[in-house]
């Protein structure tokens, strides 16, 4: 009612206090903070407080002190597991970067509908669940699969160790998170001047030069924004290891699992799980610095 | 000349993104009992077995319950939220906006074994509620990107002249707002089902033999047991949640239109 006269600036202290200060200062404007308050308890209760559970638990269990990060940090299957994930992590983000940026480079140059088809592709395999494209994966990379019966009948090849690898982890890691590479990718490079090209081969560059002095620069915002939703999505799966990587060759995740689940080691599965935690926080904090104005959230753009 | 290049690069792409999935239709309608591809004849033996066999429909309807449930949660509390984040000014929203949007990039596993520490003390594993509202988290965020998205689009002139012409808070947001971000709170609510529906992590962590959703049977039927109906069951699950997706398309197609 009196929206446009009530002060406009309800002052509130803290950013943790929502609602005390703003009821009695501004008492015409606290309505709305009750909309808020449902979403704040849920996320609060069924998110904010389990991740405070883990890692009270890992602080504590079995007893205080911090001898969970010590076996975390000093044991060699953890540093072996560690550097397994980060690296597979890794290989996903290069090889979406390298298919997504054509595509995305495609979307930039054709017509309105042929733009909306190739962003209609691209978003089509994120309406199927993991778990049955990874099935699909298990069916083709068998070892008794079509890719191996393939390579038997036309190269005499035996069965390769294309499920129950990492490779085949890899595969279908980067299948399932290209989307998330093609979108920010695709919405930095439709920022870019197209005339920048031309008028640098103009001035004499050859078009590799061009590309690599002004082209890929301008581009880097999406780079960044894409690679670090890849690679942070990418330390934290489960499914595709657990279902097409080896037994031998576990992730982070899987270890996790393993710890709780199996040996009901508590204390130590929740300090992997904090570690992983710090590792995502740690490269939004630190790479979101490098590439400012990109969103952190898949498909939100500011 | 690159034109053509890329275009067939962009083509080899869709088909590596969209094909491989396809390879579970066919299986589905294997005659013989295994998982080898190419299948040999035709049968419906696979979904004859889900549709007689009472744990896979159970699962089915444990996953359909908590989906819709999950929806209805998720839509009002994400609603509620985006309007109020859109009416209320002070120097955290941005920080409460981000707190809201977190759990699409913590990892699931960490979420799952918090929510299981949790929930195993609350006696909260294998219920509907548990099921819900850990769900909840995760399709929240989605309902309040497109509800927010919806919001961007409408005239905050039209709230006050509902307001000046003597129409209270609810009945301009049942009669002004709502119709007009319908089209944010559809796709959102669609989003909100398809990812409980398909929602694994967290479920695997979460179930009881009391409750198990469709995704966790079919995980535990992939890793301990050997049994082709689960190609079926993919197919099935597939289809529900393209066909939902697909109408979320149609219905952000709409808000499109609408804002433009």
């Amino acid at each position: 009612m009196s929206q446009i006269s009530a002060p406009s600036r309800p002052r509130v202290t803290s950013a943790g206090k929502v609602g005390s200060e703003a009821n009695q200062r501004a008492p015409r404007n606290w309505k709305p903070f009750l909309l808020l308050v449902p979403a704040f308890l849920i996320v609060s209760l069924f998110f904010l407080a389990p991740l405070v559970d883990v890692f009270i638990r890992s602080i504590t269990d079995p007893r205080l002190g911090l001898q969970n990060y010590v076996w975390l940090f000093t044991t060699e299957t953890n540093i072996t597991v560690t550097v397994r994930t980060f690296g597979t992590a890794l290989l996903v983000t290069v090889v979406c970067v390298l298919l997504a940026y054509p595509y995305a480079y495609l979307m930039t140059i054709v017509g309105d509908r042929t733009r909306n088809l190739l962003q209609l592709f691209v978003m089509l395999p994120l309406w199927t669940s993991i778990l049955v494209r990874t099935l699909a994966w298990m069916v083709l990379l068998q070892d008794t699969g079509p890719i191996n019966g393939f390579l038997e009948t036309a190269f005499g090849i035996g069965p390769l160790p294309l499920i129950r690898s990492t490779f085949g982890v890899a595969l279908a890691m980067s299948q399932v998170l290209l989307p998330f590479m093609v979108l920010p990718l695709y919405s930095a490079m439709s920022k870019i001047d197209k005339r920048l090209l031309p008028a640098a081969s103009n001035l004499g560059a050859r078009p590799i030069t061009a590309f690599f002095t002004v082209y890929l620069p301008l581009s880097r915002p999406g780079i960044f924004a894409g690679s670090i939703t890849v690679f942070i999505l990418g330390l934290g799966f489960y499914i595709i290891p657990s279902l097409l990587g080896s037994s031998k060759e576990i992730m982070i995740s899987a270890l996790m699992y393993q710890q709780i689940s199996v040996f009901l080691m508590w204390g130590q599965g929740t300090a992997l799980g904090i570690f992983l935690l710090a590792a995502t926080v740690l490269i939004l904090v630190v790479v979101g610095r490098l590439s400012k104005g990109a969103s952190m959230f898949p498909g939100v753009e500011k | 000349m690159l034109r053509r290049v890329l275009g067939a690069i962009a083509i080899l792409i869709i088909a590596w993104l969209v094909l491989p999935t396809l390879v579970i239709i066919p299986m589905s309608f294997n005659s013989a009992s295994s998982f080898n591809f190419p299948p040999k004849g035709f049968s419906l033996r696979w979904y004859e077995n889900f549709f007689t066999d009472a744990s896979w429909l159970r699962a089915l309807g444990a996953s359909l319950q908590v989906a819709i449930v999950t929806m209805i949660v998720a839509t009002t509390v994400g609603v509620m939220a985006s309007i109020g984040l859109s009416k209320v000014r002070f120097r955290g929203k941005a920080l409460l906006e981000n707190f809201f949007l977190t759990p699409l990039i913590v990892p699931g596993i960490v979420i799952a074994v918090g929510l299981y520490s949790l929930f195993l003390r609350f006696n909260l594993l294998g219920t509907l509620p548990g099921f819900v509202l850990a769900h909840t988290v995760v399709a929240l965020p989605l309902v309040i990107i497109n509800v927010m998205a919806s919001l961007q689009g409408v005239d905050p002139r039209l709230e006050e002249a509902s307001a000046s012409l003597g129409a209270g808070r609810l009945q301009t947001f049942f009669s002004i707002t709502l119709p007009l971000i319908m089209p944010g709170v559809t796709a959102g609510a669609l989003f909100a089902f398809v990812t409980s529906f398909d929602e694994i992590i967290l479920s695997l962590f979460i179930q009881s033999p009391q409750l198990q959703t469709l995704p966790v049977k079919i995980y535990y039927s992939v890793t301990q047991t050997n049994d082709p109906t689960v190609a079926a069951v993919a197919v099935i699950a597939m289809f529900t949640s393209v066909i939902i997706m697909l109408s979320a398309q149609f219905a952000s197609r709409k808000r499109k239109s609408v804002s433009a």
